[in-house]
């Protein structure tokens, strides 16, 4: 379908295409995939898109991990359906890459083969029961800041599943922040798990948001294209002031000694950009078994999907 | 109500946690991201029917468990699932055929139930037999596929089908507990649900070119709380945390 639009547009200089381009995103209008859009344009949201549907696709993987040992039948139930909701998502961001031209196969060789980046916090362990806790309460509450603005993000397709991914992270978050609420005004053992889990989770919670505006590669672009909204230290800042009130009110003590309040805003501390960048670099604690996991899966699954497309030529012919 | 009707709910409600517990070892790891989403909802659908009928089995004892009582503080000699369902994942395959295996056997269960003399009972059975008409289509259909797909899936099939298939009849033997819990009205009897299911069961393998396998010994005992080597490794996983932590809330 996309071709159609860049047969019709390949009438037009590019000069004055990109200018309509530009104009349409400053008016706020949305960008369909059959609209002719700049190279860079297409390139930037392909990669953002995809690298979020990987995060889904392996960020099922920590959580995974707990639904066997859910200490509850309800817990289960809840954190099974969440987990579901994660390849839900995945599925819808694969299909919105797909709009600009490329395949899910593609997509997902990319990150077999380690080409492909996914968030950083997923090379994390989840150790206790207590980190699907964490996890829902501060890795999905930090998702929620960054992916509300892209609710608005100017290219139409991803705009439109963020919506409904939005709407089922909500409820991640608040399913995440309950467990907390359980364990911290459960038994003593209960409290120490939801405390020792916070103490781990807190500062990769905040390396979601990327590194700092200065040393951020592609803000300037992505905001100018309205694909981004806000800066990481923004988000950052406003996911730090939302949290600390959890926290207190969870009785937790958030392990960040230079966390004060200026009367507008909670001040912090510096995360340890050395431990991100060697995160993201592949040195992470589970970087290579989230990797092994995905690689494991799909080679497994290889010859059923094989069959399913053998079958189903079988009843075409 | 006696202690036969606790147990012949527990036959079922403990099958079907048995196998959500099972089921939920494929999320993240399934053959497609489509198959992901599927596998889960149905563990969460059979996971479903399971707090259902532990609940009231919980409720007609009277000893005041709840259903994680009854899930996560019994041992493996306590539990009455089909030996069926505690066997391995092992490949997609093997998951398949033992799903479909259930399916076609919870088709006419939920039928049954949903006649049951216990008004609980039949309320949860109506719901499910809704959600099961869309497992047993579901799991059929990979039967089929993959049964008439490729010579290896054919080939993997054949395998499955002949691991699995001495754990199918232990469903249709009916003993002295399902004889009183019919004479309550409570449950069907096991064995008037065999002929539908072969129905079924023949059906869908001649349509996946796979033979219907001679009757072998069934493999028998789960319903009587002997199981196979697997359950007390499951159930171990499934009840770790909440055993360390005894009385507290989750």
């Amino acid at each position: 379908m996309y071709t159609q639009g860049l047969d019709q547009a390949d009438a037009l200089p590019d000069e004055e295409l990109s200018e309509r381009f530009e104009a349409k995103v400053a008016a706020e209008e949305k960008v369909e995939p059959t609209d002719w859009m700049p190279a860079a344009y297409r390139t930037l949201l392909t990669r953002q898109i995809a690298q979020h549907a990987h995060s889904e696709i392996v960020g099922m993987l920590p959580e995974g991990n707990w639904i066997s040992r859910a200490p509850s039948l309800r817990r289960k139930g809840i954190l099974l359906a969440k987990v579901q909701d994660e390849a839900g998502h995945g599925l819808y961001l694969y299909s919105a890459a797909e709009t600009l031209g490329v395949t899910r196969d593609e997509l997902v060789d990319q990150l077999l083969s380690g080409k492909a980046k996914y968030s950083s916090i997923f090379n994390y362990p989840t150790l206790t029961w207590a980190d699907c806790g964490a996890i829902g309460w501060l890795v999905d509450g930090a998702a929620i800041m960054n992916q509300v603005p892209l609710c608005r993000c100017s290219y139409g397709p991803y705009a439109r599943a963020m919506v409904r991914i939005c709407r089922e992270e909500s409820f991640h978050q608040r399913q995440g922040f309950e467990i907390m609420t359980v364990l911290a005004q459960g038994s003593p053992e209960q409290k120490a798990m939801a405390q020792e889990s916070l103490d781990r989770w807190w500062w990769p919670a905040l390396m979601m948001f990327g590194p700092p505006d200065g040393e951020s590669v592609h803000n300037d672009r992505s905001m100018r294209w309205k694909v981004k909204r806000f800066t990481n230290d923004e988000l950052r800042q406003k996911f730090v002031d939302m949290t600390v009130p959890q926290a207190h009110f969870l009785g937790l003590t958030l392990p960040d000694p230079e966390l004060s309040f200026d009367g507008e805003h909670w001040t912090f501390g510096e995360p340890d950009w050395a431990e991100f960048k060697r995160v993201l670099a592949g040195d992470g604690p589970c970087n290579k078994e989230r990797l092994a996991a995905r690689r494991d899966a799909h080679a497994d699954g290889a010859w059923v999907r094989e069959a399913a497309l053998a079958h189903a030529e079988k009843k075409r012919g | 109500m006696g202690d036969h009707s606790v147990e012949a709910l527990l036959r079922v409600g403990d099958s079907c946690l048995v196998l959500a517990q099972r089921l939920t070892g494929w999320c993240g790891h399934a053959p497609a991201l489509e198959e992901d989403i599927a596998l889960a909802n149905i563990a969460l659908d059979v996971l479903g029917h399971a707090r259902g009928l532990l609940t009231r089995a919980g409720e007609l004892e009277g000893a005041g468990r709840d259903e994680d009582a009854l899930a996560y503080l019994r041992g493996a000699e306590e539990f009455r699932n089909l030996l069926l369902v505690e066997q391995p994942n092992g490949d997609f395959a093997h998951t398949v055929v033992r799903q479909f295996l259930f399916d076609a056997w919870t088709a006419e269960l939920w039928k049954g139930l949903a006649e049951s003399s216990d008004e609980v009972v039949a309320g949860i059975a109506e719901k499910a037999a809704k959600e099961s008409a869309y497992h047993v289509r579901h799991s059929s259909g990979w039967v089929v596929r993959l049964g008439d797909g490729t010579e290896e899936s054919h080939r993997r099939m054949l395998a499955a089908l002949e691991d699995l298939w001495p754990y199918a009849g232990e469903a249709f033997l009916d003993d002295e507990v399902d004889v009183a819990a019919v004479e309550a009205r409570l449950v069907p009897l096991p064995s008037s649900l065999e002929k539908p299911w072969r129905a079924r069961v023949s059906y869908v393998l001649e349509e996946a070119t796979l033979p219907v396998p001679p009757d072998p010994w069934w493999q028998r005992g789960g319903r009587q709380g002997r199981h196979s080597e697997h359950l007390s490794y499951l159930l171990a996983e499934m009840q770790v945390v909440h055993r360390a932590h005894p009385g507290v809330q989750w």
